[in-house]
């Protein structure tokens, strides 16, 4: 797969090169060059964390997007010790943007959702580039069901860019089933961990997003609108897509602010895309704690806590 | 050089008004010239094509409510600029151009009610409050009303005109949803009803939130109902969309609501929906 540079990635990629060069030289060459290597990549480990440490909405923005950045099914396969997919709403169809399943992770049984983007351009059509229709959330939501009556936690994995504005998705009830799946959600009977793992983005996100804990990955994104959404809306200019992200707030780090997210996830440096193995492996981690502390609850206490957790959201005067 | 000259401009640009003052008004249905009174008397329907004007919340409380029984509460709580949000102008402004323009605090009105002696608690947003987005006062104003109804044990009616959540304040809007949402299942959970009213336009977050989630879901004739704009549809797929596409008609055809109702009807058949729920 040819990699995929971003302009702020450039300095550090071009450095990792130059130590690879290095590297392969005083292999073959005998050259004493040891010293030298430490050295640049003590530097290249600091430039990681100067450039990572200082980006711009846009930037994380742009990382979220990063086409080999791992997708839902990444995830699963690296996590699970066993995932069976379960397809289709039993009324309509099943809808490729949404998988979900029956999943272990270690032993603990979980049921898995999440937005399925595509990475050749053939799989993106398929996947209609994570953006679901109405069977997708109805699908998800009987996956969920299901979870709930065999008391299964839920974990949902969010990566979209909003659910699709198309005549089939309008004919077939977008509004009212992603309406339903809020409705649902903030009352199932089992712990549900939500993970922004790339974009989160509108109703579309939110159709599978309410739950007791929600966490980000350290280079997504979540808003009420996409960036060029936004932007063609306010300036009806979508490359204005950078001042928007800017103006809505939509980092990790701001969110974690105005209380929409309880924490941030690190991702290994330089980005999820640099290393799926490592990026599953932290979120296998978090995954666990999350559920282990969640089963603890008793189930009164767990909706309880719930309703007021979305009670407390919002800013207001009076 | 020409050897005119235009001594004043004729037409300057003026604000865009809900209803044009004068005696006459052109229906937007059907260009017909309708008398203002008559249009007044028949509750902003056109008499000859029964196109159904955006009218605002102080309206459709008289409308639906028995005289001098909406009991308003919340009133008092504003909107907050938590982003800063700056696009072509600073939320802040415009939240205070918004409330000097209407006399209203935020784009929704709450309160007791009653509809022919039933006690409900009614919700009705207002169009001409930024188009009747919701933001963190609106899911605010929402959830503290369903909670009220809870307690005293009375069914909830929303009357929802919206063009969807408030991009301004960024998720925090989009949380509303969720909120709002979560309420509702509280009510159904205590077995209380809600009635939906969808009225032009309801779409976005609204739509794809309390919008869509009434036990009863009634529209008025031609109102826009849908998730995503038609704009944004039509700019998505390239091509126009079919006439009639995301209206009240369409909607019935593919079961999304339960009826279609004349303004001057609405008030009649939720007493008879209020009586049903009531009859133990």
């Amino acid at each position: 797969m040819d990699t995929y540079i971003l302009d702020f990635e450039r300095p550090i990629i071009e450095l990792e090169k130059k130590i690879q060069e290095m590297k392969d030289l005083s292999i073959h060459d005998d050259l004493r060059l040891q010293d030298d290597i430490a050295r640049l990549e003590q530097k290249a480990e600091k430039l990681r964390k100067d450039i990572y440490s200082k980006l711009s909405r846009w930037q994380r923005v742009q990382l979220a997007r990063h086409p080999q950045r791992p997708y839902t099914l990444d995830y699963i396969k690296r996590i699970t010790s066993s995932f069976l997919e379960l397809h289709g709403d039993r009324s309509y169809g099943d809808d490729p943007a949404i998988v979900g399943g029956l999943a272990k992770i270690e032993d603990l049984p979980v049921v898995i959702i999440g937005h399925q983007k595509g990475r050749t351009t053939k799989e993106k059509l398929h996947r209609n580039f994570g953006m679901p229709h109405p069977e997708g959330y109805r699908k998800a939501l009987r996956i969920m069901k299901l979870a709930a009556r065999f008391k299964r936690p839920i974990v949902t994995l969010i990566d979209t860019i909003g659910a699709y504005p198309g005549i089939g998705a309008e004919e077939r009830g977008q509004a009212e089933a992603i309406a339903k799946n809020l409705f649902e959600m903030s009352h199932l009977p089992v712990p549900i961990l939500i993970i922004i793992i790339g974009e989160g983005a509108s109703g579309g996100a939110l159709g599978i997003g309410v739950g007791d804990r929600v966490l980000m990955l350290e280079n997504t994104w979540y808003s009420v609108i996409s960036p060029e959404g936004c932007a063609a809306i306010l300036w009806r200019d979508s490359t204005r897509a950078e001042q928007a992200a800017e103006a809505m707030k939509l980092a990790p780090t701001d969110l974690l602010e105005i209380g929409i997210i309880d924490g941030i996830i690190k991702e290994p440096s330089g980005g999820a895309h640099r290393d799926h193995d490592k990026a599953a492996a932290i979120l296998k981690t978090t995954i666990i704690e999350e559920l282990i502390n969640l089963n603890q609850l008793p189930v009164d206490q767990l909706l309880e806590q719930r309703i007021q957790k979305y009670s407390k959201m919002g800013f207001w005067s009076e | 050089m020409s050897w005119f000259k235009r001594e004043s401009f004729g037409l300057v640009p003026q604000e865009k008004k809900e209803l044009p003052d004068g005696l006459w008004i052109k229906c937007e249905g059907c260009n017909e010239i309708i008398y203002k009174k008559e249009l007044d008397k028949n509750l902003y329907v056109c008499m000859k094509c029964n196109h159904h004007f955006t009218i605002n919340s102080k309206t459709y409380i008289k409308i639906l409510m028995d005289d001098g029984t909406f009991n308003e509460f919340n009133d008092q709580i504003q909107s907050v600029d938590p982003l800063k949000f700056k696009g072509t102008r600073r939320y802040a402004e415009q939240l205070k151009t918004a409330m000097k323009k209407t006399g209203l605090n935020e784009a929704i009105r709450t309160g007791f009610g009653q509809i022919n002696h039933h006690d409900v608690v009614f919700c009705v947003m207002d169009f001409s409050f930024i188009g009747g987005s919701m933001g963190s006062v609106v899911g605010e104003k929402i959830s503290r009303a369903i909670q009220l109804a809870i307690e005293r044990h009375m069914p909830v009616i929303i009357l929802s005109t919206s063009g969807g959540a408030r991009m301004m304040e960024g998720a925090l809007s989009l949380m509303q949803m969720a909120k709002t949402s979560a309420y509702l299942a509280k009510l159904s959970d205590a077995g209380l009803p809600y009635i939906s009213i969808c009225t032009n336009p309801t779409t976005g977050g609204v739509s794809a939130s309390y919008a869509m989630l009434g036990d009863i879901i009634i529209a008025e004739p031609g109102a826009l109902i849908g998730f995503a704009g038609p704009r944004v549809i039509k700019q998505t797929i390239g091509q126009d969309l079919p006439p009639g596409f995301q209206r009240s008609e369409f909607m019935l055809d593919h079961g999304f609501i339960d009826v279609i109702l004349n303004r001057q009807e609405i008030k009649e058949k939720l007493t008879q929906i209020l009586e049903f729920f009531e009859a133990q």
